[in-house]
């Protein structure tokens, strides 16, 4: 039985990665109705940016500040002068525009910081947390951290009138613009929101994993399970998608023989392919309704 | 959020491509093969075998050309077929000495099969869903390959050496004919084989029904096309042909190993496709070329940036021509006409 709790403890502990990346992925879905698949490339690239911030001597949390207005920037940016002009084509264009920024991002990384693995300082130390031996204070920060931005996005999305009027662009783009609202501003927002989302997951990651230009591409496919999981319309499904893809990626390591760390990303596989099959709208999301 | 349940008009998967614009006419098509069998003639053996791969890409993206050009779906897991059809032909000419020219029969239909399941649970998703379960597919390939249980047959995580088949006709002219050469003209017949039954394919029957999918599912439910069995069709023959690729390159290259089968690869697949013009068959090979030396040229510009540089280009291409080489085909027709005109 101990085993079990601990089991479950360390799974929330490494589910608040996977949450805080889905969050990002529901941001941009919500925005934009495209899931991007550059994501886990702009959260290492701004990650590298707080890095190469603290070696110029900037203290932890100015460089975190710095990084989260640069990725703010950087995502709106991204969204004008990239993804604007796509807005009506195809999905298979935004895919393949999708794919390009990949491309680009992770070989500008590693052009620009190179492939070898570099550490990444924690704000809150890694010794255990309350005596616990499974969680670090590190990974209980981690959990506080994404409970607290869900809590923010929550009471942004609820009571600000840009935060209804994002998600009256979302929903309603047409009716939206009616009433008065920049629908394409409130995308490049979004855009804008999630790639600092994706900062703040990248930095909180980057101890954990090691910084270096791939670091994101497990952790993403990871957060697009959590994100489908949880319902890609639900930012708190994102959540609660996330801790439960971190328990049950440690329990099936655990219980289920043969499983180990030569498995994980088959069973994100698994995982997303059974929710999409079982629960298209996931355990939180709408279901959408397609008109003729 | 509220609990009114969303109705949307989903943006279309791909612009609509007519059905004649899909092929090339005879005569262009004609100077085309001669091409491809004149040139490796001239030619050192090392262009022969870089030729031989453009062949066997082009047919991998003819066959994710098939799935997305023809019945409107996504997949950025082709690397994932690929990978099965070469190890199924490495795995049958190591462990049971099969002759190499039957194992992609084999491949093929075990892909076939591999694809027609996995593109069951793909019945339900459509679009961006399609894309992110095929790019989990893609991404967790190389894993299972290097799984502990399979080792005995895969070769784990170092893979599987092949040898490469003796020209059987190599007696009769001496030397001339090498092995490479060999390989060349037989990957050439094989694609030839594949590129008129997929012409046939589009324009036959179960082609139309791929279209009318694309275009619009509902109404295609509505004419008394049965989507879910030409979608499932669909992801079968793409992984079919995909296999049988991915076996023909595991010949070629003389090598199996997980870590040739990432998503960088089906990403490459992916960007041929655009590149060469989504639902233009022709553009495939196109496409395999841009694929196979733009890396090259890249690569020559600044090892680290190839990436990077790789990624401009594609945007350039999705602004540019959006039909990729479709559109500067169909724009040097044009010319070509006028000038005729004159």
């Amino acid at each position: 039985m101990e085993l079990f709790t601990n089991q479950i403890l360390a799974g929330i502990a490494t589910g608040a990665i996977y949450a805080c990346m889905a969050l990002a992925v529901v941001m941009i879905y919500q925005a934009i109705d495209h899931l991007n698949f550059a994501q886990g490339e702009m959260a290492t690239f701004s990650t590298f940016v707080a890095w190469q911030l603290i070696q110029w001597g900037v203290p932890y949390w100015g460089a975190f500040l710095i990084t989260l207005a640069f990725s703010f920037v950087g995502g709106i940016l991204i969204e004008r002068v990239l993804f604007k002009p796509l807005a009506k084509a195809p999905i298979l264009t935004n895919v393949a525009g999708f794919i390009a920024l990949f491309a680009i991002i992770n070989s500008c990384s590693g052009l620009i910081w190179d492939f070898t693995i570099k550490q990444f300082p924690t704000p809150f130390g890694s010794s255990p947390f309350l005596g616990s031996q499974l969680i670090s204070t590190h990974q209980a920060g981690m959990i506080g951290v994404t409970l607290v931005l869900l809590i923010l996005l929550f009471f942004f999305f609820r009571f600000t009138r840009i935060g209804l009027a994002m998600r009256a662009a979302a929903s309603l783009p047409e009716s939206a613009r009616l009433v008065g609202i920049n629908t394409s501003w409130m995308i490049a927002l979004g855009w804008g929101m999630a790639t600092a989302i994706g900062a703040i997951a990248g930095m909180l990651i980057a101890p954990v994993v090691f910084l270096e230009p791939n670091m994101m591409i497990g952790v993403l496919l990871y957060g697009f399970a959590a994100a489908v999981l949880g319902g890609l319309t639900s930012p708190f499904g994102a959540v609660i998608g996330g801790f439960l893809v971190g328990i049950f990626e440690n329990l099936a390591g655990t219980y289920i023989p043969g499983v180990g760390n030569e498995l994980k990303l088959p069973i994100a596989l698994a995982l997303i392919i059974t929710v999409l099959v079982v629960k298209p709208a996931g355990l939180f999301g709408r279901p959408i309704v397609k008109r003729v | 959020m509220s609990a009114v349940q969303e109705v949307v008009t989903e943006a279309p998967t791909l612009d609509a491509v007519p059905k004649k614009a899909m092929t090339l006419g005879n005569g262009t098509s004609l100077i085309i093969l001669a091409l491809l069998i004149i040139v490796p003639l001239l030619v050192k053996n090392f262009i022969i075998f870089q030729l031989t791969m453009l062949l066997i890409y082009a047919l991998a993206v003819l066959a994710l050309n098939i799935l997305t050009g023809g019945s409107g779906q996504f997949s950025l897991g082709q690397s994932a077929f690929y990978a099965v059809g070469a190890y199924t032909s490495a795995i049958l000419m190591e462990h049971a000495d099969i002759n190499y020219a039957l194992t992609l029969p084999i491949a093929g239909i075990i892909c076939f099969a591999f694809g027609f399941l996995f593109g069951l649970p793909a019945l339900r998703l459509s679009g961006v869903y399609l894309a992110l379960a095929t790019f989990a597919l893609a991404t967790a390939m190389p894993q299972l390959l290097k799984l502990g249980v399979f080792e005995h047959w895969t070769g784990g995580v170092q893979g599987l050496v092949v040898t490469k088949p003796d020209s059987p006709i190599a007696a009769l002219f001496g030397h001339k004919i090498s092995q490479d050469m060999w390989l060349y003209y037989f990957t050439l017949a094989i694609s030839i084989a594949i590129y008129i039954f997929s012409v046939n394919l589009l324009k036959s029957r179960s082609g139309r029904a791929f279209m009318a999918i694309r275009d619009n599912e509902i109404a295609a439910s509505a004419m008394g096309i049965d989507v879910a069995l030409y979608k499932t069709l669909a992801f079968g023959v793409s992984a079919g042909i995909t296999g049988v690729a991915g076996a023909l390159g595991a010949i070629a290259v003389q090598f199996v190993a997980p870590d040739s089968y990432t998503i960088t690869f089906a990403i490459q697949l992916f960007l041929g496709m655009v590149v060469g013009g989504v639902g233009w068959l022709p553009g495939s090979i196109v496409g395999a070329a841009f694929i196979i030396f733009v890396p090259n040229i890249a690569e020559g510009i600044s090892k680290g940036l190839s990436g990077a540089v790789f990624g401009v280009l594609l945007f350039l291409v999705i602004y540019l021509v959006p039909h990729g080489a479709r559109q500067v085909a169909m724009v040097a027709q044009n010319l070509i006409g006028k000038l005729k005109k004159n």
